[in-house]
């Protein structure tokens, strides 16, 4: 059974007066432990696609399969459910809550899924100490750098392992070492724990670690290669 | 704590003047609603006491039809008897007999039509201020005696004193003519005009011989030790009225209509216009919670990416406004009993109000009248009004669509 599976997806936006195809009778397929990247100039519809597949944004048209459920036609709250039980999602400008700590951040999405509270404290504090923020727990974003907060965001979306992680230019406020070690973090959980990653990126270096290159263009697929990973 | 809780907690504070503003508005709101309805309730209390003390007591015994339409024929037998066997029974003595009829009271000059009340000189003071109002001569004393106290404007409209004569004429209980002679032993002076003109009062053993009452009266007039008990007390008396006798028994709303339209009417103003600082308050919430969800668009975006669905959203908006509404409410009770409690002991009043409460036989000052009720209801009705202020912006979470909301800055 695919991870992913999107059949002739078409979206349109409405910018002004024109119209822009986001994407285009997309099809596209994702086996379980697979590590995607999605590549395209800005505007070519990876972050759509993203969307698409996290239940964040329908379709106007087409299929979207995740672990072998339909969910283009599922209500907001199934979707919210379906996303809180499968999918952790990584965001470009991290996203974390500002007026939680790191931990509690970590936390925060376990409690909704209805952890146990002494359940949700060792897992977070292992997470985090695996992503190299120990000692840090206390701290809310804003007393923290750009990269330790992406950890925390990488954190909140891994902590309840989910089967697929979707990131969405995770690297793009990171400076070259720190993206590196988030890499090798994404990798070594895919690796590991057989998460599949889907990650839309500009970065030459994301995509070094890669399994399987997408490209696209005007959402459209225009190569979808396989390449050992770095 | 629960991070529910914590982020429900910190998400107040994040802009802390605003919260701040908000529930000063509450406990503003919430110190005048205590006071005010306090003050009222004290006022209403007083109101009542004092018209009921004056004469008609708590509740009152009566044949059936007579509050409506009173007749001599509608009595309540043996009269006298009862009146002593509730008092033993209730083990209190604030219970009086008493008998009625219309009279001609003539001196030598004038004569007017007055309501001749038969009471008990010995309980009377129990259930009435008019033997303490006395203010030329002295009240009843014995049940035989053929005296009569008269109101201090009946005295100047009959030209009478203490110590004259005064006729009375009337018709018995079986209709044949009743006359006698009285000795006016004293003058009382209640306060109230209609009273002072209308009413005078012999003892009820010469009232039922005057008016062949054969031992029947008309009242038994009951006091109780305070308003709050008047209605358990009215359901014990009535369960020991005598079955075959038919007798009832009027609580004091009965007996005074127009005191409790008064205080009706008196309710729905005030009401209204605490309805009004109410809706104030609510819409004073709406803008907080309503500006506070627009700025977090971004935020809320995030985690219904998250997963969490609008309707938890929407909780953690009612949680963060219940919150607020707590500490207005506890803040603002505490600040109007503080308040209510400062004028309970010192009593309330402004210039002209004593003329207008004279109206209603009340003393210049007033006393706030403090209980759970007045404490607590207004601040729990503005706590309600928070909370469904806060709805709306609640609910306005469900039409979030999450990248649109992250898009958001």
């Amino acid at each position: 059974m695919s991870a992913v599976r999107c059949i002739d997806l078409c979206k349109t936006y409405r910018q002004g007066d024109v119209d822009i195809k986001a994407l285009d009778h997309l099809t596209v397929e994702i086996e379980k432990g697979e590590f995607v990247c999605l590549m395209s100039p800005s505007g070519g519809g990876k972050t759509t696609l993203l969307n698409a597949i996290g239940g964040l944004d329908i379709p106007d048209s087409g299929e979207v399969w995740i672990a072998g459920e339909r969910i283009d036609q599922m209500s907001k709250g199934e979707l919210a459910d379906l996303r809180l039980a499968n999918i952790g999602f990584v965001f470009q400008a991290y996203n974390l809550i500002p007026v939680l700590t790191a931990q509690e951040n970590v936390e925060f999405v376990m409690q909704v899924q209805g952890v146990s509270s002494a359940e949700r404290r060792n897992k977070s504090f292992a997470i985090l100490e695996e992503v190299g923020l120990k000692g840090l727990e206390g701290r809310r974003p804003a007393e923290m750098s750009g990269g330790q907060q992406q950890r925390v965001a990488v954190a909140r979306a891994i902590v309840s392992r989910p089967e697929l992680v979707l990131a969405d230019e995770p690297t793009a406020n990171l400076d070259s070492k720190t993206s590196t070690e988030l890499m090798e973090l994404f990798t070594e959980l895919n690796e590991h724990h057989n998460t599949t990653f889907v990650i839309a990126t500009h970065d030459q270096r994301v995509q070094a670690y890669a399994k399987r290159l997408v490209r696209m263009l005007d959402g459209r697929i225009v190569d979808d290669v396989e390449q050992h990973a770095a | 704590m629960n991070i529910v809780l914590r982020l429900a907690w910190r998400n107040l504070w994040r802009h802390a003047r605003r919260t701040w503003l908000t529930i000063g508005a509450m406990v503003f709101s919430n110190t005048l609603l205590v006071f005010m309805i306090s003050l009222q309730f004290g006022m209403y209390g007083l109101m009542i006491d004092n018209t009921l003390q004056v004469f008609s007591g708590h509740m009152q015994i009566q044949a059936p039809g007579y509050k409506d339409d009173q007749k001599m024929r509608q009595v309540v037998p043996k009269v006298r008897p009862l009146a002593a066997h509730l008092r033993q029974e209730l083990g209190t003595d604030l219970v009086s007999a008493r008998g009625w009829a219309f009279g001609l009271a003539s001196s030598e000059e004038r004569s007017y039509g007055i309501g001749i009340y038969g009471v008990e000189p010995e309980f009377e003071a129990r259930v009435s201020n008019i033997p303490g109002l006395i203010a030329q001569g002295r009240y009843l004393e014995k049940e035989d005696a053929s005296e009569i106290v008269i109101g201090e404007t009946l005295a100047r409209n009959l030209r009478i004193g203490v110590g004259d004569e005064l006729t009375l004429l009337g018709s018995g209980v079986d209709g044949s003519f009743a006359a006698a002679v009285v000795n006016v032993v004293g003058i009382f002076n209640s306060g109230v005009r209609e009273i002072d003109r209308n009413i005078a009062e012999m003892p009820l053993g010469t009232f039922q011989e005057v008016f062949y009452m054969n031992g029947a009266g008309h009242q038994v007039v009951i006091l109780a030790p305070d308003l709050d008990q008047a209605q358990a007390l009215q359901q014990r008396v009535e369960a020991m009225l005598p079955a075959d006798d038919g007798l009832v028994v009027h609580g004091w709303d009965a007996l005074q209509p127009g005191l409790r339209q008064a205080i009706q009417a008196d309710m729905s103003s005030a009401f209204f216009m605490y309805g009004i600082l109410v809706i104030l308050v609510a819409f004073s919430v709406l803008n907080t919670q309503l500006m506070s969800v627009l700025e977090r668009t971004h935020e809320f975006g995030i985690v219904m990416a998250l997963g969490l669905r609008p309707g938890r959203l929407g909780r953690l908006v009612m949680l963060e406004t219940a919150m607020m509404g707590f500490i207005g409410l506890l803040l603002g009770a505490l600040c109007g009993a503080l308040f209510t409690t400062w004028f309970t002991v010192n009593g309330f009043s402004y210039p002209g109000m004593e003329e207008m409460v004279a109206n209603f036989n009340l003393p210049g000052r007033v006393y706030p009248r403090a209980t759970l009720l007045t404490m607590f209801a207004g601040p729990l009705v503005v706590f309600v009004f928070t909370l469904a202020a806060a709805t709306y912006p609640a609910l306005r979470l469900h039409r979030l669509h999450p990248v649109e909301a992250m898009r958001t800055n």
